[in-house]
């Protein structure tokens, strides 16, 4: 049998120009590990810099494509290139870009592995690549796995601190169940099509109606995917690991980690199965509603600046999730709202992480209190934070208002009673939320500096970079998010979807 | 409808220039205070000079029109359009908040509070500026929501950082009210922009496509929006942010907060929610009205009952702004040109007492009414403008607060079409006792804090220091607002005639909208 499909065996053909951005990102991999074996110990930080340049040369064959404008597909169909999967691969590589400008004084200070850091760091992008360009349950779920298993590591990397190793086992244990979650919704939808292609898939799903089978075949691809997004219930991992993990990886898995799996979900359920809307609809309805409410009310109770941020992603998660709790009638704007909330979040999570770094390392303190008095003493790093949860909380001029803007349009242009009442716990939330990233504000602007140290911090350069990126990021998409959002413009995308 | 749109850079200058002096304030160290002062107030003087600029090129034959008129492409994937314009109901609060914000800075120059740090606080004093000025130009409904919040963070951080005892408390009350009914603003926003076809968000475009939606939505539409705009204004039962913001606020924060801020609320009614949803407008309008009476008996008797001196003028402003939305709520030419009237001759009275209430508490210490008395021979000139304002804000005849309080009462005599007469003259009736109500406390307040000898306690001053009387930056702050609340208490026509062209074109077209 498998040697008569092997005589059948054609060559697919190769798109080079398509592919290069994976190629080149897979060479540097490579480069930054064997330029790591000769590197001395006290030169480790040329890694840093290479996995640096190689993420910027990573862009050049995006920006090539992006100018190129066509729509690629390879592989009869299961791996594609077009605007959808070009913002992302973008959007993933700047922020690993941000990511690496965070990590690299945090390395060389806390004297961990650099070189392994930074391979296992550049192989997780390498899997959101991937995950952004594929249409066929193969390649998103290797592209799944290639993007989690180096996070796994990455979380338990502070390897003599055992809250890093409960985070990374954790992490490791949950996302492994996840997977065989959705693994198993992913078989029953190959049994039901035939066929790993999505397009097959949603064809088969349109024929044979809303059965028993697909139903079930969705909810478990929901459900693993909430674990991945850390959607309440199935978010109880995140704190934990988001505390344990080190701040850069936080920063990371937090960001970059979790849009990748909210691609996926956006890929699986409108390219799968859009016609089984009235399974996955209600099920994100609750999803997103659960997820935004408790990760707000848990948040508020938090003293601990890392665990906050990690509820407030909960919740932001939730917001995101919104738009396909009416994915069916909402058409483009589904799509559309999410790459342009994942966009504003990666930049001002990134640069909220970004903060907390260069506070935590004068203070060494992770409680909200550490953050007593920035303002009198690092007036411009509580200027930055405060853009940054602005937009968090979603007040313009910054970018989190129009991506809560999006959403809220999103969900409403839907028409209907659900949408609006989706709107109006939506809007509540936004209220709750600014209670505890308030919180924060006060501390850094009207409380006294814990034990009245008011020494200025001295914010590394590599820092200073990557907030300077945010921050203009978070401001460019709050008052010009045309230029911003028109990438994230796809109406083709959904036009080719419809069934 | 027809624009005029020569000139139209000087309305973005208008609105843009104190950012720039905000750029060139982070540049220049702390330890420049002066320096730090001079440059806020030369650029809240600019922004004035450009806005008596702009009222000069205003052509005041054609004061219902849109004049200075922009629409540029601001955000296409969301049909956010960047449009802004200046008529006449907008002239006189734009104009205000400038005149407002040089004065505050006048204020500033020797009256920084703890703890201390010009910089900052003039930086946000600018950027407040900004959304403020924006607000009362902007006609697209996204771009005035943007105005509208921009206003948020800079009032969060003055009453945090800057206030009394409780500020915390009161800076994230007055932040959660406000974003709470914002949100909901929003969502009203949208459901207006599906509804009407999602084409624009240009109130203009509204206007004319609002009427095909359903009755239904358009009540539920109406009822997001006014949540919004009624938390800001504050209207009962939404006010209880206001007495604790404008208490622990600095005076320059109560001073803005009084003239401009609660103004975004009242003249987002006038400007579009009103105009864009007439329908909607004329079945709430028993509600607002019956809010608006409550507010004003409820303002009147929590006056009566405060021993702050700052807190009771606070509780006045709720107790003034429901004579303005008893005004809007009639719906009719006269009710609003009331209403509008009574917004700036508040935002002069009400801005003057909460200077005089923080200069008294420089020179006391306290504000508590039962230590204050015998200001008059203390502080003679001092006293005697409290007393001014104190009968101004009661609506003495001859003075500014007699023309937006009167005329308002009046108004409800005879509501719009459409409306229930014996209601609205039962409302008449009751906000006339609040009337009575308001020459009660403030009356009792100036012979409590001015009139008598001076308390033992504070005979000899304060701790050995005399209580001095105004002195330069006080009398150049103060100066324009009382010959304010003058002129236009004895010309009162200068204002209406700006603003009634427009009027009459809200008050037609609540007039031939269908039913209610």
């Amino acid at each position: 049998m498998l040697l008569a499909a092997a005589a059948n065996w054609v060559r697919p053909v190769l798109d080079y120009h398509a592919l290069a951005p994976e190629i080149v990102l897979a060479v540097v991999i490579c480069g930054v590990l064997l330029a790591d074996l000769f590197i001395p110990e006290h030169r480790k930080w040329v890694t840093s810099s290479l996995a640096g340049i190689g993420l910027l040369a990573t862009m050049l064959p995006i920006i090539t494509l992006a100018v190129n404008g066509a729509d690629r597909t390879m592989f009869g169909g299961a791996y594609v290139v077009d605007n959808f999967s070009l913002i992302l691969k973008a959007l993933f590589v700047i922020a690993g870009y941000v990511v690496v400008l965070l990590s690299s004084t945090y390395l060389d200070e806390g004297g961990y592995y650099q070189g392994e850091y930074w391979v296992l760091l550049l192989s997780s992008i390498l899997g959101m690549m991937m995950m952004a360009s594929s249409r066929d349950l193969i390649s998103i779920f290797v592209a799944l796995e290639f993007l989690s298993i180096p996070a796994y590591m990455l979380a338990a990397w502070k390897k003599r601190d055992l809250k890093s190793n409960e985070a990374g086992l954790k992490y490791f244990l949950l996302g492994v169940f996840a997977s065989a979650v959705m693994l198993y919704g992913m078989s029953l939808l190959y049994g039901l099509a035939g066929s790993t292609l999505l397009t097959d898939i949603s064809a088969k799903v349109n024929d044979a109606g809303d059965t028993a089978l697909i139903a079930l075949a969705v909810v478990f691809i929901v459900v693993g995917f909430a674990f991945k997004v850390s959607a309440v219930p199935f978010h109880t991992w995140a704190p934990d690991v988001y505390e344990g993990a080190p701040t850069p990886v936080t920063a990371f898995l937090s960001v970059a980690s979790k849009a990748a799996g909210f691609v996926a979900l956006m890929e699986l359920v409108l390219l799968g199965f859009p016609g089984a809307w009235r399974i996955w609809q209600p099920l994100f309805w609750v999803l997103a509603a659960l997820t935004m409410t408790l990760g707000n009310l848990v948040a508020l109770r938090q003293t601990n600046v890392v665990r906050m941020f990690a509820y407030s992603s909960v919740a932001q998660g939730g917001f995101i999730l919104m738009p396909l709790a009416l994915g069916h009638n909402a058409g483009t704007e589904v799509i559309t709202s999410m790459v342009s909330y994942l966009a504003f979040y990666a930049a001002t999570n990134l640069g909220a992480f970004g903060v907390i770094l260069a506070v935590t390392r004068k203070t060494r303190r992770g409680d909200m209190a550490g953050f007593g008095g920035l303002f009198s003493y690092a007036p411009g790093l509580a200027v930055a934070m405060t853009i940054f949860l602005a937009s968090l909380a979603g007040i313009p001029p910054t970018g989190g208002f129009f991506a809560k803007l999006g959403v809220f349009k999103a969900v409403l242009s839907a028409g209907g009673a659900w949408g609006a009442v989706l709107a109006a716990i939506g809007a509540v939330n936004s209220v709750i939320a600014f209670a505890y990233y308030g919180k924060l504000m006060r501390e850094m602007w009207m409380n006294p500096a814990p034990d009245g140290d008011t020494l200025p911090i001295k914010v590394p350069q590599a820092l200073t970079a990557a907030l300077g990126i945010t921050v203009l990021a978070t401001l460019a998409l709050g008052i010009i998010p045309n230029v911003v959002l028109r990438f994230g413009d796809l109406s083709r995308l959904v036009g080719a979807i419809k069934p | 409808m027809e624009h005029l749109t020569s000139n139209n850079t000087l309305l973005n200058v208008g609105i843009f220039l104190p950012l720039l002096g905000v750029l060139l304030m982070i540049f220049i160290p702390k330890k420049d205070e002066y320096f730090q002062k001079a440059v806020a107030l030369a650029t809240s003087v600019a922004t004035l000079v450009v806005g008596i600029v702009i009222a000069f090129k205003f052509d005041y034959s054609k004061a219902g029109l849109q004049q200075l008129h922009v629409d540029t492409s601001w955000i296409p994937v969301i049909k956010a359009r960047y449009i802004i314009g200046l008529d006449g109901l907008g002239l006189p609060l734009f104009l205000l908040s400038m005149v407002i914000t040089v004065l505050v800075m006048v204020y500033s120059w020797n009256h920084i509070p703890d703890p201390g740090n010009p910089k900052a606080f003039l930086i946000l004093m600018l950027v407040l500026e900004v959304g403020m000025n924006g607000v009362f130009v902007a006609q697209d409904l996204i771009l005035f929501f943007v105005f509208f919040e921009i206003v948020l963070l800079p009032m969060y951080f003055m009453i945090g950082v800057w206030g009394g005892e409780n500020r915390q408390y009161a800076s994230l009350k007055f932040f959660l009210f406000t974003l709470f009914g914002s949100a909901f603003m929003l969502l009203g926003f949208l459901a207006l922009f599906f509804k009407t076809g999602a084409e624009s968000f240009s109130i203009e475009y509204l206007m004319a496509h609002a009427g095909a939606i359903d009755h239904n939505v358009q009540l539920w539409i109406f009822g997001a929006m006014a949540l919004g705009l009624a938390v800001k204004v504050p209207m009962f039962p939404f006010h209880t942010w206001l007495p604790d913001a404008h208490t622990q606020a600095p005076t320059q924060g109560s001073v803005i907060l009084a003239a401009i801020l609660l103004k975004l609320g009242t003249f987002g009614f006038v400007r579009f929610a009103i105009p864009i949803l007439p329908e909607a407008a004329k079945w709430w309008a028993p509600v607002i009205g019956i809010l608006a009476v409550i507010g004003i008996i409820y303002g009147a008797l929590g006056c009566l009952a405060q021993t702050d001196m700052k807190r009771l003028i606070a509780f006045s402003s709720v107790a003034h702004m429901g004579f303005v939305m008893l005004g809007i709520s009639t719906l009719t030419n006269f009710g609003i040109s009331a209403a509008m009237f009574g917004m700036v001759a508040h935002g002069l009275i009400t801005g003057m007492l909460f200077f005089i209430a923080g200069s008294v508490k420089d020179r006391y210490h306290t504000l508590e009414i039962n230590r204050l008395s015998g200001l008059l021979t203390q502080a003679p000139h001092m006293g005697w403008l409290l007393g001014l304002c104190a009968m101004a804000s009661l609506g003495l005849p001859g003075l500014a607060g007699f023309w937006g309080e009167f005329p308002a009462i009046l108004s409800a005599y005879k509501p719009a079409d459409g409306l229930s007469v014996p209601l609205f003259r039962t409302l008449m009736v009751i906000a006339a006792i609040g009337t009575v109500l308001a020459a009660a406390y403030l009356l009792w307040l100036l012979q409590r804090v001015a009139f008598g000898e001076p308390t033992a306690e504070f005979a000899d001053g304060y701790h050995g220091h005399a209580i001095g009387d105004m002195h330069m930056p006080e009398y150049l702050a103060w100066t324009p607002l009382i010959i304010g609340i003058i002129v236009l208490g004895v010309l009162p026509s200068l204002m209406f005639k700006v603003i009634d062209p427009s009027i009459v074109n809200i008050a037609k077209i609540v007039k031939d909208s269908v039913g209610g």
